[in-house]
């Protein structure tokens, strides 16, 4: 009898632990999602709708967080700066159609142009970033606000001049959306696509992304990428095994910033427009609290964090609108949107972190 | 060190107050070009910078107290501003107009601001080394509960009687409110005008009372706490200071005083943008504060009144500045906003550098300290 107890005991103490683990917020969250699904069909929303717009906006923004992993990983926090590598998709894609690529090769040109981009302004970051050890998260995020602003200027003052993206009267400066028809709308998410009565799978865009989380995880697995977790839990303990902190931080920085260029195209490819100017500006947060609310914390984070982050944070962001409206005609999905998204990294923040700088 | 410290102070290099200076130079000269291209006259810009001191000094130095203790730049003033706005929309709904009006709409802010900053105190309390990211993100979460409350539970619940600042569908309050009974009556209650410049007369009085307090506070044992909290947590509290609701303390007066400040801002203002009116205030303020030489761990009432006369005066002159040069009006709208986030990321990427510095100054310090510990006792 006595070991019974005792057994109970465990077990109610792994669940205790489990549940710690698993967050409390984190609970509340999924059970709300759940509560959203088991009430579609009552109020008279279309369940397989319902799910295809969680899973299309899924495929949209699963890259942009699978953009915080690297930073995470090395000890440099929650990727707020994430503007910064949007900023090289959006050169990237401009330039790509200012070239004249249309069609799926507008993707790939707009990927391959937005690279150095990627690269150039990820180093730079890198670099501001390892001088300021500690105070990354605040600094990023005022990196990513000021070039957004920057770039509202360029946008205006660089040389574009296709008819279909500059403001028609002026016949310059780009207009704040581009219609990409014709260019790369849906062009991974009409690649394999399936269909089933109301249900529709975006296959192609689903790929590209498990084959980035797959390059992601892989990396993570190399040496470099193993320095890299070791930077991230112990950077006193990495540099006395002779890592090079700040190279290694460095490459994480521009993984990060080149991720969030894809990142931007791929969302662009679903969303059918190129949004410029003040677009970017809070792109960062909804990323952020995704991997969050995943199950990742300020210094550890994992693609399964990625997968079910996103895919709580979108389901939630689609489903309640509709299921909320039906139900109590009142649409309050963008203020729950907004405090679940800032309360989730509210709750990151104030936990302690081992390891904390 | 301490010895260190006090020998070169005296001999500060020219190069180092360059430095020390930069930010607000760089505005001097800003300012200085941009002013001639604008074509504004003197007193027109005097006229301006004068509303606009009124405007937001008493907003800006609701900063000060928390940088005080050592929590840095306070993002969660927002907090503040929306407890005055709450504090408006009830006051101007139940029709309570010019200044007891505004002392009213200060009076329901009160308890708010103090509940919000008791909040918010407490999360930084849970946050430390991270105060200012976490504050930021507090501002939004806390923005999300204000449009919550504003625009579903006003009226459904908490009752508003006239129409004209609810919404067409029954609940939820207007996306203006006019402040038109209000508008500027604190301005004008001592009218003066000086060579065509209007002074705000019984403003700047309240803003000297406020600067006055603030001088009395340092100097109280509350503030001499604080002061002990924000050099170094761990020595005061051996000291016996309580640290924790030192800080909440400090949170929750800054956060009173900028509820007290947004209601002097939007009476001059003479609307109230009510859901947008606070999500940029905390943004500007802290840019002028730090334009006036501030940092996140130092400031002071000069930085406060230096800032707000160059940060708006760039304000000001920027767009048509910028129409002049490249013939966009738009640039110059682009050009403040990038001035005002860059000079933000250049205060913090100066003062997290310093901070860096110095602590690798101390380690080596301290590492030189105990090696010369250790060879005493072998030698022993």
């Amino acid at each position: 009898m006595n070991e019974n107890t005792l057994e109970k005991r465990t077990f109610k103490e792994r669940a205790k632990e489990a549940l710690k683990d698993f967050g409390l917020p984190r609970l509340i969250i999924t059970g709300f999602l759940l509560l959203l699904f088991i009430l579609a069909p009552f109020v008279g929303a279309d369940l397989p709708t319902q799910i295809t717009n969680t899973i299309n906006r899924f495929s949209w923004n699963a890259v942009m967080v699978l953009a915080m992993v690297p930073m995470v990983h090395s000890g440099c926090g929650l990727n707020f700066g994430l503007p910064l590598g949007i900023i090289s998709g959006l050169l990237g894609a401009t330039l790509s159609l200012q070239f004249g690529f249309t069609g799926p090769l507008s993707f790939l040109m707009a990927i391959i142009i937005s690279t150095p981009f990627a690269v150039v302004l990820g180093s730079f970051y890198g670099w501001l970033l390892n001088k300021i050890k500690g105070g990354e998260m605040m600094i990023a995020t005022y990196v990513g606000f000021s070039s957004v602003s920057f770039m509202c200027m360029m946008w205006l003052l660089l040389p574009y001049n296709k008819p279909d993206m500059v403001w028609g009267m002026a016949g310059k400066g780009l207009r704040t959306t581009i219609s990409l028809e014709g260019y790369y709308s849906q062009v991974l998410a009409s690649f394999l696509q399936i269909n089933i009565g109301n249900l529709s799978i975006p296959v192609g865009a689903l790929l590209f992304f498990a084959l980035l989380a797959f390059l992601m995880w892989a990396f993570l697995h190399t040496k470099t990428g193993t320095a890299m977790t070791a930077v991230g839990s112990n950077p006193t303990f990495a540099k006395a095994a002779g890592i090079n902190v700040d190279k290694v931080r460095m490459i994480s920085v521009i993984m990060s910033t080149w991720l969030g260029a894809c990142g931007i195209l791929v969302y662009e490819q679903g969303f059918g427009f190129i949004q410029l100017y003040m677009a970017p500006f809070y792109m960062a947060l909804p990323a952020v609290s995704a991997i969050l609310i995943g199950g990742a914390s300020v210094n550890k984070a994992s693609i399964t964090n990625v997968i079910i982050g996103t895919f709580l944070f979108q389901g939630i962001v689609t489903m309640t609108p509709t299921v909320m409206n039906n139900m109590i005609h009142m649409d309050m999905s963008e203020v729950i949107r907004i405090i679940v998204s800032n309360g989730m990294i509210l709750y990151a923040l104030t936990r302690r972190t081992e390891g904390a700088k | 060190m301490n010895k260190n410290k006090v020998s070169t102070k005296p001999s500060r290099s020219i190069g180092e107050l360059l430095r020390d200076n930069s930010v607000p130079l760089m505005f001097i000269l800003i300012c200085a070009v941009c002013i001639p291209l604008s074509g504004f006259s003197p007193s027109y810009l005097l006229d301006e910078i004068i509303t606009r001191m009124g405007r937001n000094v008493f907003l800006i130095l609701s900063l000060l107290i928390p940088i005080m203790a050592g929590m840095g730049l306070n993002f969660g003033m927002t907090l503040g501003a929306m407890a005055g706005e709450i504090g408006l929309i009830l006051a101007s709904d139940w029709q309570i107009v010019g200044i007891p009006g505004m002392v009213l709409a200060m009076i329901i802010s009160i308890p708010i601001s103090m509940f919000l900053g008791f909040v918010c105190g407490t999360i930084l309390n849970m946050a430390k080394g991270r105060e200012m990211v976490t504050s930021y993100i507090i501002s939004y979460f806390i923005n999300g509960i204000y449009q919550l409350v504003v625009l579903y539970l006003m009226g459904s619940i908490i009752p508003i009687i006239h129409n004209s600042i609810k919404l067409p569908r029954g609940y939820g309050i207007r996306n203006t409110v006019s402040l038109l009974e209000m508008r500027q009556k604190l301005d004008n209650l001592i009218p003066l005008t000086i060579g065509g410049v209007k002074i705000p007369v019984a403003t700047f009085i309240v803003i000297g009372l406020l600067c006055v307090f603030i001088i009395w506070f340092s100097k109280t044992k509350l503030g001499q706490d604080m002061r002990a909290v924000g050099q170094d947590m761990q020595v005061a509290k051996d000291a016996g200071i309580n640290v924790e609701k030192t800080r909440i303390i400090s949170i929750i007066i800054s956060t009173v005083l900028a509820g007290f400040g947004m209601v002097i801002y939007l009476q001059n203002m003479g609307n109230l943008a009510t859901y947008s009116a606070h999500s940029q205030i905390g943004m500007f303020c802290i840019a002028a504060l730090l334009v006036g030489g501030a940092s996140v761990d130092k400031a002071s009432i000069g930085n406060v009144f230096l800032g707000v006369i160059l940060f708006h005066l760039m304000f000001i002159v920027a767009p048509t500045a910028g129409a002049k040069i490249t013939g966009d009006s738009m640039i110059g709208e682009y050009f403040r906003v990038f001035v005002s986030y860059a000079v933000i990321t250049v205060a913090l990427v100066m003062y997290e550098t310093k901070k860096r510095k110095a602590k690798s100054r101390a380690g080596e310090q301290l590492a030189a300290d105990q090696a010369a510990e250790e060879e005493l006792s072998e030698e022993q």
